[in-house]
């Protein structure tokens, strides 16, 4: 019920998303056709904001998007004139989720065994490699991470290619960059729910009934453990699914994130409008899936 | 074994799938992209994403690069020179008044699809950027044609009215309002060149998502996926197809400037062609390679002064502003890369004009005459700024500056940085006091850097309306003697960098482009920045992989 109740109000809550984007981006000074060369007449300018009826009332153009929205149609893009806010999508979308995913899985694949095993090995000398991974990977933007291997791995070694989106190859440096904040973010919180579940009484009964250590860790800690990872895991997979705008940039890839960003930038009203609305809808399904693992996960957690 | 948890090293078996998942997990990028298209015989760093490829709606240069490959107009640049020479028209006559030109189609012309291409094609192209509802930013330059700024302007409903006639299907007869020196060029670009009729009626402003897309250039568009790559193919039915030097071309869009010269220093791209993808950072070392090219562009960098506002209403504090800055100090010490300092706005190398000379570099006589405006010694002079979008290049160049003004006449100019849209929107309601600005011709003539300062020209944008510039500018372009018209527009220029000195030209821009001599021919550098995709093509026969 929980649930159903949650889904009937997804559209009212992206009808307001879209109401907010729509008008927000038409705050911001300029417009889609400022050119440093202006037509030569005004007219023509009338002209072509007419073409793309931004010369009526904001609220016959917000009407006149809601039709198109509920046909599945975002409206032309006013930057790629001869592409929709659809075609972007369905082009730009896979590419980024491609490589969200993978930096996902990246993510997962090293931050949940390194924060398990720095919990598990406290105090042992090898705790301290994988803190000081955790650290610097929460602490060095990708920004300085993504160029510095490509100048090592790319330019200098040779063994990946420094930019594009063409080959397998193409994507182990971005996935990496993109995925190594991930990775140290989720070491330090599967870290800190082991540790919290480690001293619990009923990891000692466990132990009591006479399961080895990593029997109880496994069988009963994990479970518990892994819950604050799981609570981050969604909005990371809506943040990562639709794309990154730094990685993006420093790799040349074709996904969302430089369009998300761009949109802004040249005030491509639908485009942007679009995007939020994507962003906003992947988050709320996310989030909804993670709920529901949750109570999946942790018997105790019920929704009323 | 010292680094598994569990002492005993007996494993459960649950923490072995875990492990394996996580494994897979690290594996799981390896999958996830589609196999690799075999390379193109040149791949070229371009520069933005283009807008549109779309003759009548494209505006960027990156943009015309492709269209320029793909459509052809009357004429076509010549690769060498960027001057106009035949391209779908094989001939022409000139009227003895220079008002009227007859061009005469090749017989041989046909669509990349087959159909024949013929002159009612080019007419309609033409009558199509005049379309109001087409809305084409580029249609002022078809307003030297009789009629067609009244049929844009929605003032004449009838095409036909239009100076622009096919009365056979080899033959397109164009009239002209005025003797317009440059109009070969400007049949030979973007708003002039031929698309097709069908396809465009078709299928409205996704036209050209249409495969096989009709073109008649020398290259067809086999795939266009943003801001990822451009696939063109050579078009066998182009009428000179044989001299066609590259089968398959992919142009990279980006505007990361490294990743571009990475791509190049990795030989993945063959040509940087864009002077937004050169690296300024790196413009002392890069100009040291041999694969490094530097040109004169015609293009201008500027500044206007907004007239409107006070203290820059008054003529001797804008050309005292602009006697204290040394050009030379700009071009040597911040940009770097083959500027040429110019006090004019007219770029040198134009056929049949020699720029006139602006302000000159005069501390003392600028101080004079900023004492003279009520400001000695700059006391009492309000605090003013200088606009420009960050970059910062703008940047440097504005900072520059700023202790040119302080040191020489001891004035404060603040530095004032906007993103684009916010820039541009700030220059055209004049809400600016020194704004940077720049131009790139769109015709190898005066008039393209000078008839935007006249006084009802939306790209003015600086509130400098002279009546005596107008009248000299419409005398310069109705006259039909090349040595009248150039004192005509000497006088103009002279009257709108000096006189009134409504802007100060600062230097003009270099091009930049990037290819290794050796292993890529075909480009050579002119004023234009002008390098047709038919003549490029690699030394070596392409490889085979």
């Amino acid at each position: 019920m929980y649930f159903v109740k949650r889904l009937i109000a997804l559209p009212p809550l992206l009808l307001l998303i879209s109401l907010l984007a729509f008008m927000l981006v038409r705050v911001a000074p300029g417009g889609p056709f400022d050119r440093e060369r202006k037509p030569a007449t005004p007219e023509i300018e009338r002209a072509l904001r007419a073409k793309y009826h931004l010369d009526e009332s904001v609220w016959k153009q917000y009407l006149r998007y809601l039709g198109g929205l509920v046909q599945g149609d975002l409206g032309p893009s006013l930057k790629q004139r001869n592409h929709s806010v659809n075609d972007i999508i369905a082009q730009a979308l896979p590419v980024s989720a491609t490589l969200g995913l993978a930096s996902f899985c990246f993510a997962v694949g090293v931050g949940v065994p390194l924060g398990f095993y720095t919990a598990v090995r406290r105090g042992h000398w090898t705790e301290m490699i994988g803190t000081f991974y955790t650290l610097l990977a929460v602490c060095v933007p990708a920004l300085v991470v993504g160029p510095l291997l490509v100048i090592v791995f790319a330019v200098k070694l040779g063994w990946f290619p420094v930019a594009l989106w063409t080959s397998p190859l193409h994507m182990v440096l971005p996935v990496i960059t993109l995925g190594f904040y991930f990775s140290g973010k989720i070491a330090r919180l599967m870290r800190e729910g082991m540790l919290n579940v480690l001293p619990a009484e009923f990891m000692v009964t466990a132990r009591a009934k006479g399961l080895s250590d990593f029997k109880a860790w496994w069988r009963h800690g994990f479970r518990l453990a892994i819950l604050p990872v799981v609570s981050y895991a969604g909005p990371m997979l809506a943040d990562l699914l639709t794309g990154s705008f730094v990685v993006e940039a420093l790799f040349q890839i074709p996904g969302i994130g430089s369009f998300i960003v761009n949109s802004a930038l040249n005030r491509d009203y639908p485009l942007i409008t679009g995007l939020v609305l994507l962003y906003a809808f992947l988050l709320i399904v996310l989030n909804l899936i993670v709920d529901a693992l949750y109570a999946w996960l942790d018997p105790r957690v019920r929704y009323e | 074994m010292w680094f598994l948890p569990n002492a005993s090293g007996n494993l459960p078996g649950a923490f072995r799938v875990l492990l394996a998942a996580c494994l897979t997990a690290l594996l799981l990028p390896a999958l996830g992209c589609r196999p690799a298209a075999p390379r193109a015989d040149l791949t070229i760093a371009n520069g933005a994403e283009p807008e549109s490829l779309d003759p009548a709606m494209l505006t960027g240069q990156p943009d015309g690069r492709v269209a320029f490959a793909m459509f052809e107009g009357l004429t076509r640049f010549n690769a060498v020179t960027g001057a106009a020479e035949p391209g779908l028209a094989c001939a022409w006559d000139i009227s003895s008044n220079l008002l009227t030109y007859t061009f005469h189609l090749r017989t041989n012309l046909v669509w990349s699809t087959g159909e024949p291409l013929r002159a009612d094609d080019v007419v309609y192209s033409w009558i199509r950027i005049l379309t109001p509802e087409v809305a084409s930013d580029y249609s002022g330059n078809l307003y030297y044609i009789r009629n067609a700024e009244a049929f844009n302007l929605g003032k004449i409903k009838d095409p036909a009215q239009v100076g622009v006639h096919a009365p056979d299907p080899f033959t397109v007869v164009v009239e002209l309002t005025n003797p317009t020196p440059f109009f070969l060029e400007l049949c030979a670009f973007h708003p002039q060149l031929v698309v097709q009729r069908q396809v465009v009626e078709k299928y409205g402003d996704r036209w050209l998502k249409v495969r096989p897309l009709p073109v008649s250039g020398a290259f067809e568009l086999v795939e266009w996926r943003l801001e990822d790559r451009i696939r063109l193919r050579r078009n066998p039915r182009y009428w000179d197809a044989a001299n066609t030097g590259a089968e398959t071309v992919d142009i990279l869009p980006g505007n990361n400037a490294t990743a571009a010269l990475n791509l190049f220093l990795t030989k993945q791209v063959d040509i940087i062609w864009d002077k937004n993808l050169i690296p300024s950072d790196l413009i002392d070392v890069l100009r040291l390679r041999p694969d490094f090219h530097f040109f004169d562009f015609l293009a201008s960098y500027f500044i206007r002064h907004n007239v409107t506002r006070k203290p820059l209403n008054d003529v001797r504090v804008r050309q005292a502003l602009s006697m204290v800055i040394d050009r030379q100090r700009l071009v040597t010490r911040v940009t770097k890369g083959g500027e040429s300092p110019s006090s004019h706005i007219t770029p040198i190398g134009i056929p049949n004009y020699t720029p006139p000379e602006g302000t000159p570099y005069d501390p003392p006589g600028a101080r004079k005459l900023l004492a003279e405006a009520g400001f000695p010694n700059g006391s009492g002079f309000p605090r003013i700024s200088y606009l420009f979008n960050s970059t910062r290049e703008h940047e440097r160049i504005g900072v520059e500056m700023q202790a040119m003004w302080k040191q020489e006449l001891n004035i404060d100019v603040e530095l004032r940085s906007m993103e684009w849209k916010t820039y541009l929107r700030a220059q055209s309601d004049l809400d600016y006091d020194l704004s940077r600005s720049a131009w790139v011709g769109d015709y190898t003539d005066p008039n393209t850097f000078l008839d935007m300062f006249m006084s009802d020209n939306p790209n003015n944008r600086c509130g400098w309306r002279n009546p005596e510039y107008d009248a000299l500018m419409r005398k310069a372009n109705g006259s039909a003697d090349s040595a009248v018209r150039e004192r005509l527009l000497q006088q103009a220029e002279t009257l709108l960098i000096k006189t009134d000195n409504a802007i100060t030209p600062l230097f003009i821009m270099a091009g930049f482009n990037m290819f290794d001599t050796n292993n890529v021919e075909g480009i050579y550098n002119n004023l234009r920045d002008m390098h047709p995709l038919r003549t490029v093509r690699k030394v070596r026969p392409p490889r085979k992989d």
